[in-house]
C-alpha cells in the first residue's frame, strides 16, 4: 500500500513537472510576459524593471531553476488584476468550484445508476430507447449553448430561478443541471452498456439459477460489478469537469469559481494568476487519481496496487 | 434475408469496406444522421452559393428580425438578423465551414501524430514503448482546456492557433489505440512468420500492420472529430478561438447572449447547428461502431427480436 | 415405480439468430426418479446444456421453448403452460452446478455471502444462522478452514476449490435434484476424481437425484444409472448405462464408445467418428445421424421413431446392428 502510494506519488510528481514545463515553455519561451503584463503604456524603463523583477534578464536555466523553486514553495507571483498573490486567489476560488462540482456531479451519479440499470433489464425497450436518445442528446450538447437555453426558458421566461451569481441554493440550479447533463449521459450510457454485459456473464446464470430475483442480482450482484469501471469513468469525468466544462458552466453563469476566473486572468493578461490556477488543477488531478485507485481497490479485492 | 456475414483474415478488426450499406437504410437514425452529414459538408463546400446574404453583410434597416413564422418576421431572413442586421441562417452556413474544417484539420494533424507515436512505441517496445506511453499517461492528466487557454492567451486567439493545441492536446488516443492494435498484431503468427522468412520491418508494418489499423483509426476519428467541434465551439464561445469578423457557431452564440431576453433566436439557431451536426455524427458513428462488429450485429439482432416478441405477448395477452 | 421426480416432454429449444433459427432441442423427452443419477453425454453443440438450462428456466433470448414442457413434480416449470408459483423451486429443489467454477462465482463477493444468499432467501434464516450453515457446507464438501474460507473472494480459491464450493451453494437447501453441467471439464485430471467422488458421496447421504452432463463417457459409467445419448438437439439412445456400455445399440452409441480411451477393452486402437453433425438451422427431417452412419441407407431418411427395448429406447431402425465392425 505504501509502495503504491510512492509510486502514484512519482508519477503523480511526473505530470507536475510535466505542467511545469509546458507551463514554462510556453509563458517565457513562447510568450513575452513583459508584453503580455504590462499595459501598451508602459514605458521602456518599467518594461525592464519588471523584466528584471520576474528575473527575464537571467539565462534561460536559471530562470527555469527559479520557476521551479517558486512552485514548491507554492509562490506563483502576485496577480496583476488583484494585487496579491496569486495562490491567495486561487483558494478562495476553489471552494466554489468545488461546490458547483459536486453539486453537477453529484446529481449525474446518483440519476444515471437507476437509469442505466433500467435500460439495461429490457434493451430495446421504452424505458431503453428513452435514456438512449436523451443520453445522445447530452452528448452533443455544448453546455454554453445548454445554460443559455437554460437561462432562457427558466430565469427569462418562466422566472423560476435566478439568471447568474451565486448566493441562494436557487443560484445553485441551473449551473448544477447545466454541468450535470453531458455526465449523466455519459455515466448512464456506461452504466447501462456495462449491465447488459454484467447480466450476461456466467456468474449472473449461476444467480438465477438460485432463484434470486432480477433486482436482487442487479442490486447485489452486477451493480458491484460495474463499479470499477464506473469509478474510472466518473474520475475522468471528474478531471474533464475541473479542467473544462467549469470554466464553460461558470462563465454562462458568473459562478464566481476557478473556470470564471482563469478567462477573466487570460483576458486581463494576468499570466501569474493563470499559472497558479493551472498548477493547483493539476495537482487536484493528480491527486483524485489516487484517490480513485485507493477506492478501486477497496471495491475488488483482485486489482493490485502496484 | 441474406446477408454476407464478413469474413476477414483478423476477424476483431472491424473492416468499413465490407459494411453492407444497404443495412443503413434498415436504422433510420443512422440514415438520417448520414444525411444530415452530407448536408453539412455540402453546405460548408458550397457556402458562397447557397447561403442568401453575405454572412458580414450588415443592414441597419434589417436588425434584429426574428425568424419567419414570428409576427415582424419576414422571408427575407428565415432564421432572422443579429444585431447588426447580418442574416442568422447565412451565418450559420457560413459557420459550418470554420466548425468542418478546424475539426478535419485538428483530426487530421492529432491522428498523424498520434499514429506515428503508436507505431514507434508499439514496433520498437521495450524501453521506447513505456517511456512513450508514459508521456501518453501524463499528458492525459494535464488539465486540457486550461493549458488551451494559456497558451491561446500567450500566443494570442485564431484558427491556426486553436487548431494547433487542439491537435497537440488530442494525439494520445490514437496513439494508444495504434500502439495496441500494433503489440497484438505483432504477435499474430502472420506477423511472426512475415519476420521469420526475413521481411524487414518497414515492409511488415506497411503489409501487415497498417490494414488492420485503417478502420478502427477511421471510427475514432469521426468520433473524436465530435469531441473537437465541442471545443472549438466552447472556445470560440470564450473569445479565444475564431475571431470576427470570421463566423463560428460558437462565436455567434456568444454575441447572441447579450440579446438574450429580446432575441432568443440569436443564441438557439447557431447552437442547434452545433447540437444537430454532433449528434448526426454520433449516431452514424454508432451505427459504423456496431455494423463493423459481427458479435455486437448479433447481439442487436437478439434485442430487436425480443422487443419483438413482448409485442407480441403484449397483443395476445391484452 | 415410484412417480417420475422431473419429466420432460417433447421439449423443443430455438434460438433466432440473423442467420435463421437455430433448432438447438427438437423433441427432448426423459424423465426422471427421485434419487436417481442420469447421464447426458454427446457432443458439443448436441443440446445437453441446452436441456439443463430448459430445465433451470435459464433459457434467454434469443433462445425460446417454442414447443413442449418440463414438469416438476407433475407441476408445469417451463414451457408454454408454465406455472408461476412453480418457480421458487429453483435454487431450492432444483440446483445446478456449472461448467467453469472461474466464472461462475461472483468474483466481488466473498464466498461466504454467495452461499448464505441462497440460504437467507429459500430457508428463511437470519444472516448469523445462514452463515454458521454456510461453514458447515463448506467443510461438508472437503473445505478446511472454513470460518476463515468464508471471508474470501473466489480468486484466492483454486479451480477444485471453486467447484466445491459451487457444490456446496447446489446443496444449502438439501435440494431433490441437482444438475451438473460438465461439473470437471474446466479442471485438472485429479482433481476431476475427488469432485466426482464427492457428488457421489452426497447423493449417498442426501438421496439426492443428479443430472450429470458431460461429453466424458468415463464418467457416466463410473457414476451413473441411466444414461441419455443426445445427438443434434435429439436424443438417440437412453437405457441403463450397464446394458447401454454392453451392448449399445445405435450406431452413433457404437461409434462413442469406440472413441473413447479405457472403455472398450477389446479394441486397442482408438477411432474417431469421421464428419461433423448436422447444421441446426435446417435439421434434417431423417435421422440426423445418416451422413456419418455407416450403415445406413434411404430408409433413414424418414423421421425415426423411438423403439422401445428391454433395457431402453433407441432412435434407429437398425438398432442393434454392428455399425463399425468392418469399417477398420
Amino acid at each position: 500500500m505504501l509502495h503504491f502510494v510512492l509510486r502514484r506519488l512519482v508519477q503523480g510528481f511526473l505530470v507536475v513537472i510535466g505542467v511545469t514545463t509546458t507551463v514554462f515553455v510556453v509563458t517565457r519561451m513562447i510568450g513575452d510576459p513583459v508584453a503580455l503584463m504590462l499595459p501598451l503604456s508602459a514605458s521602456a524603463a518599467q518594461r525592464a524593471a519588471f523584466a528584471q523583477q520576474i528575473g527575464l534578464d537571467q539565462p534561460i536555466a536559471t530562470q527555469f531553476v527559479r520557476f521551479l523553486g517558486d512552485i514548491v514553495a507554492m509562490d506563483f507571483g502576485d496577480s496583476l488584476w488583484q494585487r496579491r498573490p496569486a495562490i491567495d486567489v486561487v483558494f478562495e476560488r476553489l471552494p466554489n468550484t468545488l461546490l458547483l462540482i459536486s453539486a453537477g456531479l453529484g446529481t449525474a451519479v446518483v440519476l444515471s445508476i437507476p437509469l442505466g440499470a433500467i435500460a439495461a433489464l429490457r434493451p430495446g425497450g421504452f424505458v431503453d430507447r428513452l435514456t438512449m436518445s436523451v443520453g445522445l442528446l447530452g452528448l452533443a450538447m455544448p453546455q454554453f449553448w445548454l445554460g443559455l437555453v437554460a437561462i432562457m426558458i427558466f430565469a427569462v421566461t418562466l422566472k423560476w430561478l435566478p439568471t447568474s451569481g451565486m448566493g441562494t441554493a436557487a443560484h445553485l440550479v441551473l449551473p448544477a443541471a447545466t454541468l450535470a447533463l453531458t455526465p449523466l449521459a455519459r455515466f448512464t450510457m456506461m452504466v447501462r452498456a456495462a449491465m447488459i454485459d454484467e447480466l450476461n456473464k456466467p456468474y449472473v446464470k449461476t444467480a438465477r439459477a438460485k432463484g434470486l430475483g432480477l433486482i436482487r442480482i442487479l442490486r447485489v450482484h452486477t451493480l458491484r460489478n460495474i463499479l470499477v469501471p464506473f469509478l474510472s469513468i466518473s474520475g475522468w469525468e471528474l478531471i474533464s469537469t475541473l479542467s473544462g466544462y467549469t470554466v464553460v458552466v461558470e462563465s454562462v453563469f458568473a459562478w464566481p469559481g476557478l473556470g470564471l476566473t482563469a478567462v477573466q486572468a487570460i483576458q486581463r493578461g494576468d499570466l501569474f494568476l493563470m499559472q497558479a490556477i493551472v498548477f493547483v488543477i493539476a495537482f487536484l488531478i493528480v491527486l483524485i487519481g489516487i484517490v480513485l485507485d485507493i477506492l478501486s481497490k477497496a471495491v475488488d479485492p483482485r486489482i493490485e496496487l502496484n | 434475408m441474406t446477408v454476407p456475414v464478413p469474413t476477414s483474415p483478423a476477424p476483431n478488426v472491424p473492416r468499413i469496406s465490407r459494411v453492407p450499406f444497404s443495412e443503413l437504410w434498415h436504422d433510420k437514425a443512422a440514415a438520417i444522421g448520414l444525411a444530415f452529414m452530407l448536408l453539412v459538408i455540402f453546405l460548408a463546400l458550397f457556402a458562397p452559393l447557397v447561403a442568401p446574404y453575405d454572412p458580414a453583410a450588415q443592414s441597419i434597416a434589417a436588425r434584429l428580425r426574428p425568424p419567419v413564422w414570428m409576427a415582424r418576421g419576414t422571408w427575407d431572413h428565415l432564421l432572422g438578423t443579429d444585431n447588426l442586421g447580418r442574416d442568422v441562417l447565412s451565418r450559420i452556413i457560413w459557420g459550418s465551414r470554420a466548425t468542418l474544417t478546424i475539426g478535419a484539420v485538428t483530426c487530421l494533424l492529432a491522428a498523424t501524430l498520434g499514429t506515428v507515436i503508436g507505431l514507434w512505441a508499439g514496433f520498437m517496445g521495450g524501453r521506447t514503448d513505456s517511456i512513450l506511453m508514459r508521456l501518453v499517461d501524463i499528458q492525459v492528466s494535464f488539465p486540457g482546456i486550461l493549458l488551451i487557454l494559456l497558451v491561446v492567451g500567450v500566443l494570442g486567439p485564431g484558427v491556426w492557433t486553436l487548431v494547433a493545441v487542439l491537435s497537440v492536446t488530442n494525439w494520445m488516443v490514437y496513439a494508444r489505440l495504434v500502439r495496441g492494435i500494433v503489440s497484438s498484431t505483432r504477435q499474430a503468427p502472420y506477423v511472426e512468420a512475415a519476420e521469420v522468412i526475413g521481411c524487414r520491418p518497414a515492409r511488415v508494418i506497411f503489409r501487415h500492420i497498417l490494414p488492420n489499423l485503417v478502420s478502427p483509426l477511421l471510427t475514432l476519428a469521426i468520433l473524436e472529430f465530435t469531441n473537437i467541434v465541442l471545443a472549438e465551439a466552447a472556445v470560440s464561445f470564450l473569445g479565444f478561438g475564431v475571431q470576427p469578423p470570421a463566423t463560428s457557431w460558437g462565436l455567434d452564440v456568444a454575441s447572441g447572449r447579450d440579446y438574450l431576453f429580446i432575441a432568443w433566436w440569436l443564441v438557439t439557431f447557431p447552437g442547434l447547428a452545433i447540437v444537430t451536426t454532433v449528434l448526426s455524427i454520433n449516431l452514424f458513428a454508432n451505427w459504423l461502431r456496431v455494423t463493423t462488429d459481427p458479435e455486437e450485429r448479433e447481439k442487436r439482432f437478439a434485442r430487436a427480436e425480443a422487443v419483438r416478441r413482448r409485442r407480441a405477448q403484449g397483443r395476445t395477452s391484452a | 415405480m415410484t412417480s417420475p421426480l422431473l419429466e420432460i416432454d417433447n421439449l423443443h429449444v430455438c434460438f433466432d439468430t440473423r442467420a435463421g433459427t437455430v433448432q438447438a432441442l427438437r423433441g427432448v423427452s426423459l424423465s426422471l426418479a427421485p434419487g436417481e443419477t442420469l447421464g447426458i453425454v454427446g457432443e458439443s453443440g448436441s443440446g445437453k446444456s441446452v436441456t439443463a438450462q430448459a430445465v433451470m428456466g435459464l433459457i434467454d433470448v434469443p433462445g425460446r421453448i417454442s414447443e413442449g414442457e418440463v414438469r416438476w413434480q407433475g407441476r408445469p416449470l417451463a414451457g408454454r403452460n408454465a406455472d408461476r408459483d412453480a418457480r421458487p423451486v429453483w435454487g431450492k429443489e432444483i440446483t445446478m452446478v456449472f461448467q467453469n467454477p472461474m466464472t461462475s462465482l461472483n468474483p466481488l463477493m466473498t464466498v461466504g455471502s454467495q452461499i448464505s444468499e441462497v440460504i437467507e432467501l429459500h430457508l428463511g434464516l437470519s444472516r448469523p444462522a445462514a452463515r454458521r450453515r454456510a461453514a458447515e457446507l463448506l467443510s461438508s464438501v472437503g473445505i478446511s478452514g472454513a470460518e476463515r474460507r468464508l471471508d474470501q473472494y473466489p480468486h484466492e480459491f483454486s479451480g477444485g476449490m471453486r467447484q466445491r464450493v459451487m457444490i456446496a451453494m447446489g446443496i444449502a437447501c438439501e435440494p431433490k435434484l441437482l444438475i451438473a453441467d460438465e461439473p470437471t471439464t474446466a479442471l485438472d485430471v485429479t482433481i476431476q476424481a475427488q469432485i466426482l467422488e464427492l457428488m457421489a458421496e452426497l447423493q449417498e447421504k442426501m438421496g439426492l437425484a443428479i443430472v450429470l452432463i458431460t461429453h466424458d463417457l468415463g464418467i457416466v459409467a463410473g457414476l451413473c444409472h441411466r444414461v441419455a445419448v443426445m445427438y443434434a438437439g435429439q436424443i438417440v439412445e437412453t437405457g441403463l448405462v450397464d446394458a447401454i456400455f454392453e451392448n449399445p445399440l445405435h450406431p452413433y452409441t457404437q461409434g462413442l464408445i469406440r472413441s473413447t480411451p479405457g472403455l472398450d477393452a477389446e479394441e486397442e486402437r482408438l477411432t474417431a467418428i469421421e464428419g461433423a453433425p448436422p447444421g441446426l438451422l435446417q435439421p434434417p427431417a431423417g435421422c440426423s445421424f445418416l451422413p456419418r452412419c455407416p450403415i445406413g441407407d434411404k430408409g433413414c431418411e424418414a423421421p425415426q421413431a423411438m423403439r422401445i427395448f428391454e433395457t431402453g429406447m433407441v432412435a434407429c431402425r437398425k438398432a442393434g446392428v454392428p455399425a463399425w465392425s468392418e469399417a477398420l
